[in-house]
């Protein structure tokens, strides 16, 4: 008994208990006619898609600045990204990958003013990181509508300027890396046999293959530079930023690095999920990735100053699960539209849980 | 009828027993010191006494703990302080910015009524009356004979007074039957020591039962009506103090590590003044360090030399390594080796060859979660690149590297652990403690400074550390500045040894000097024409 208890600690408490509720939830299914295999099929997409969105919060948080509340700062610059790279017609493969780039430069840019208001708070991150992910995201608000875009795909129609709140990514560069190795055509779709309500039907599961691959480079990439001597620097620095000076760190560079790297992962991550998603969303559209991002990664088993990549590929698969599984298997099990408030919940309890183990830690 | 019994108490961590079968019995009023190896034991032991959270957090323990012979089990450290038992921990736990008073009554304070809280009877939203406060808490601080405004604000206050009032905060408490000290005199100098044994047997005298650990074995002897030894988890030894007989140190030493512990054999001092270079040259130094500041302070160290440093606490001993490295803010004019050494620049002095052992080992001396190895190798491999392989041009960290140097000093300074992996935040003070000296060790410096060496280190561990800094001296010819509050420690090691008052070099002796003169240098009298 004592060895699964210490078992489960060690995997993570709330870890557990979210995908043991999962686990019952997949297997009842069925019984309140729900595909296993569609539900399937959607959290292994929105896996996908969020992955490198939830990734973007770990640099950040290894050099102790703290949940990256301000993660709209580099959403925006993907949708920048996006915008400009439509602009000049860009489409397929080519698009979507200058796209990428751009955002994480237009991101790079913002992040190092971004990393020097925060070394200038010490103390006081995430607060200030709040303020600003809801500053930047309605100034935006003026900058799209007054940016000079012309592209008739992405202004609105009636007045020809302001870029519209959804802009269809279709002609672009929608779900080209999801069907990858083709490019083309419908990509890797597996056909599964399935009774749903007493019939027997044919489900598809579509496994979007490369951004799947997209998204572990990306984890490969960020576990590499914690494996080098500068990441061990900023490693340092999260964990006892006293010590690191004493080493002779500059502690101010390193967080403003890790500003940067994590402000660019989320441009790139932005621009991951317009293509999965295909549509690119502007205006108020950023705000609704804060809380559910920073929460996913707290669910993977992140504290206030350590964060891994096995962190971060546990919470995108499991916070994404409960997005996903909730709504269609509990509305259709209690016939009562319940699924926002256990999102709500689940969102919101994790990172207050998350901030009292610092005051508990500090007092 | 006992105040305290212990009933076979046993405790693991994760498989990794620390604990077994510990019984023991405390009368009202006595002193009993609890004598053991870095990693014995004892601090756990305190805790489950204590109910501390990584007692629980960690599986709980096994046995039984009678208190005034009710058997009891503390869930939280509160419902020990309401049973009356006191702690004052192996680190402190001030509130900085406080002054010495509101530390020793947080969340005690003295009230009185005020109009809103005599209507709504709340004990919450009474108004706390500020000179009662003051006035109780130097009543406790005066209890323990030492002189100290109750206002003084704690940042502000050398570390040996931060010791003072934690135990102040625990006889203020007048429910307080059982007090707790683990290790209170690791940062005291002598004579500050004195006066808080003089504090602990007043304290017993009323009534008062005190658990007192040290590896100050003679504090021990001295303040002790009890003594038990422990080794490797076991009560080896359990005598009342007067019945040990002949030799008391040597035996409890002997317990202790199971073997004879030889005394310290301390070299010939040399005199390198005259046949070797300068090495180290510091000329009006100011140091603006909290509560050891240095005010001027100029003095020389010779190639090759162990330079010691003393000093009651204070008064700026601590302040000048801490300068030198760049920890604190500095000005003034050192010279390393015949260049200008720059001022506030750890990586530039680290890169000239300075190591530095922190007193201040959980502020900047160590990460505490992360694994041993990553401790000992890390300024190392930021500075000299140690422990780094390139791919593809890019310097990553070589895990096995720092495994196999992190097992070398392991080994070498006997470090108690389960491993390079384990985390530093898991081992006892005295084992962090090596780690320290391992990660400057590491650096191969040309100089080496070390600030209070030996603090919290056993016996055995402290003979360990000081031969490891002569041999390092001998072999490598390593300069070494050391500073410490233990005046014979110093003497034993230093070829010349410092005295520090008011932020200034008062005087350098070669330590054959008489302790009585050093005593009287370091506050601050000088006996002009004093032949030594
Ligand atoms: N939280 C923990 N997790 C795992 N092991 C621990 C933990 N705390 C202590 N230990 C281990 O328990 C043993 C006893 O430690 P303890 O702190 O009681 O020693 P101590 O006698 O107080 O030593 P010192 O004189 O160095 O302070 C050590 O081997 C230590 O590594
Ligand atoms: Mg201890």
């Amino acid at each position: 008994m004592n060895r699964v208890v210490k078992a489960i600690d060690r995997f993570g408490r709330a870890k557990f208990i979210i995908a043991a509720f999962l686990f019952i939830l997949l297997m009842i299914a069925p019984i309140y006619g729900v595909s296993r295999v569609s539900t399937i099929n959607d959290v292994v997409l929105r896996f996908a898609m969020n992955g490198v969105l939830v990734l973007s919060m770990v640099p950040m948080i290894q050099s102790g600045c703290g949940l990256n509340f301000g993660i709209p700062l580099g959403l925006i610059s993907g949708l920048l990204a996006e915008a400009i790279i439509m602009e000049y017609n860009w489409t397929g493969a080519a698009g979507f990958i200058a796209a990428m780039a751009l955002g994480a430069l237009i991101g790079a840019i913002l992040g190092i003013f971004y990393g020097y208001l925060l070394n200038r708070i010490k103390g006081d991150e995430m607060v200030i990181a709040t303020y600003v992910g809801y500053a930047i995201i309605y100034f935006m608000n003026m900058m799209w509508l007054g940016l000079p875009f012309k592209n008739p795909a992405s202004v609105q129609g009636y007045a020809g300027e302001g870029l519209r709140v959804t802009i269809s990514l279709d002609k672009y560069w929608s779900h080209v890396f999801d069907r990858w190795p083709s490019f083309q055509g419908e990509g890797l779709v597996l056909n599964i046999p399935e009774v749903v309500n007493g019939q027997q039907t044919v489900q598809n599961l579509r496994i979007p293959v490369g951004t799947i691959l997209l998204f572990l480079l990306f984890c490969l990439l960020i576990w590499l530079f914690f494996r080098s001597k500068t990441g061990t620097a900023m490693t340092a620095v999260g964990s006892n930023a006293d010590y690191a000076r004493a080493a002779g760190i500059n502690i101010n560079r390193m967080r403003q690095l890790s500003v940067v790297m994590s402000t660019s992962l989320a441009a790139v991550g932005m621009v991951i999920y317009g293509q999965s998603y295909g549509f690119a969303q502007y205006y108020t559209a950023p705000q609704f990735f804060m809380f559910p991002t920073v929460a996913a990664i707290l669910l993977g088993g992140a504290v206030l100053t350590k964060a891994t990549i096995s962190n971060v590929l546990w919470g995108a698969f499991l916070f994404q699960a409960v997005l996903t599984m909730t709504p269609s298997i509990i509305n259709s099990a209690i016939e009562l539209d319940i699924s926002e408030v256990i999102r709500m919940v689940v969102t919101n309890g994790l990172i207050v849980i998350a901030l009292t183990r610092k005051v508990r830690k500090n007092g | 009828m006992p105040l305290l019994e212990i009933k076979n108490v046993s405790k693991d961590f994760d498989g990794n027993v620390v604990l077994k079968n510990i019984s023991f019995v405390l009368d009202e009023g006595k002193v009993l010191g609890l004598c053991g190896e870095n990693g014995a034991g004892k601090s756990t032991l305190m805790n489950i006494l204590f109910g501390m959270d990584v007692i629980h957090e960690t599986g709980g323990f096994q046995g039984e703990v009678i208190l005034d012979g009710e058997s009891v089990s503390f869930k939280t450290p509160v419902e020990a302080l309401n049973a009356g038992i006191g702690m004052v921990h192996q680190e402190f736990s001030l509130i900085p910015g406080f002054t010495a008073a509101e530390n020793i009554l947080l969340n005690r304070e003295i009230t009185k009524n005020n109009i809103v809280s005599s209507v709504l009877r709340s004990e919450k939203l009474k108004t706390v009356d500020m000179p009662a406060v003051f006035e109780s808490a130097q009543q406790s601080i005066d209890a323990l004979g030492i002189k100290l405004p109750a206002e003084s604000v704690v940042s502000e206050l050398p570390v040996g007074y931060k010791q003072f009032i934690e135990i102040a905060r625990e006889i203020n408490k007048d429910n307080v039957k059982l007090l707790i000290l683990d290790e209170p005199t690791a940062v005291l100098t002598e004579s500050e020591a004195e006066t808080l044994l003089h504090s602990i047997r007043s304290i017993a005298a009323r009534g008062i039962s005190i658990i007192f650990i040290s590896h100050r074995l003679r504090e021990v002897i001295e303040a002790c009506d009890q003594v038990i030894v422990m080794r490797d988890g076991l009560i080896v030894a359990d005598y009342p103090t007067d019945e040990i007989g002949e030799h008391p140190i040597g035996k409890i030493a002997s317990w202790m590590t199971g073997r004879t512990v030889g005394e310290s054999v301390a070299d010939e001092a040399r005199d390198l003044t005259k046949e070797k270079k300068i090495i180290l040259s510091v000329k009006n130094l100011w140091v603006d360090m909290p509560g050891e500041s240095v005010e001027n302070a100029t003095f020389d160290v010779y190639e090759g030399e162990i330079f010691g440093i003393a000093g009651l606490a204070g008064q700026g001993k601590l302040g000048i390594p801490n300068g030198i490295m760049g920890i604190y803010p500095s000005t003034g004019e050192v010279i390393f080796n015949g260049e200008p050494h720059e001022l506030n620049n750890p990586r530039k002095a680290q890169q000239n060859g300075f190591a530095f052992v922190s007193e201040d080992r959980r502020g900047v001396g160590l990460l505490l979660d992360e694994p041993i190895s990553w401790n000992i190798c890390f300024n190392a491999m930021q500075i000299q690149g140690l422990g780094i392989k390139k791919y593809l041009g890019i310097p990553f960290r070589h895990e096995p590297t720092m495994n196999e140097v992190a097992d070398k000093y392991i080994d070498e300074l006997q470090i108690r652990c389960t491993g390079p992996q384990q985390k530093v935040s898991n081992l006892s003070g005295g084992n962090q403690q090596k780690i320290c000296l391992a990660k400057a060790f590491c650096m191969e410096p040309k100089i080496l400074l070390v600030s209070e060496p030996t603090r919290g280190i056993d016996v055995g561990a402290k003979e360990l550390v000081l031969d490891a800094l002569r041999r390092y001296n001998k072999e490598r010819g390593t300069t070494i500045v050391i500073v410490s509050s233990e005046l014979e420690e110093l003497r034993s090691i230093a070829d010349r040894i410092a005295v520090v008052t008011e932020g200034m070099v008062f005087d350098i002796l070669p330590p054959s000097t008489k302790s009585a003169y050093f005593g009287l240098l370091m506050s601050g009298e000088k006996i002009e024409g004093e032949v030594i």
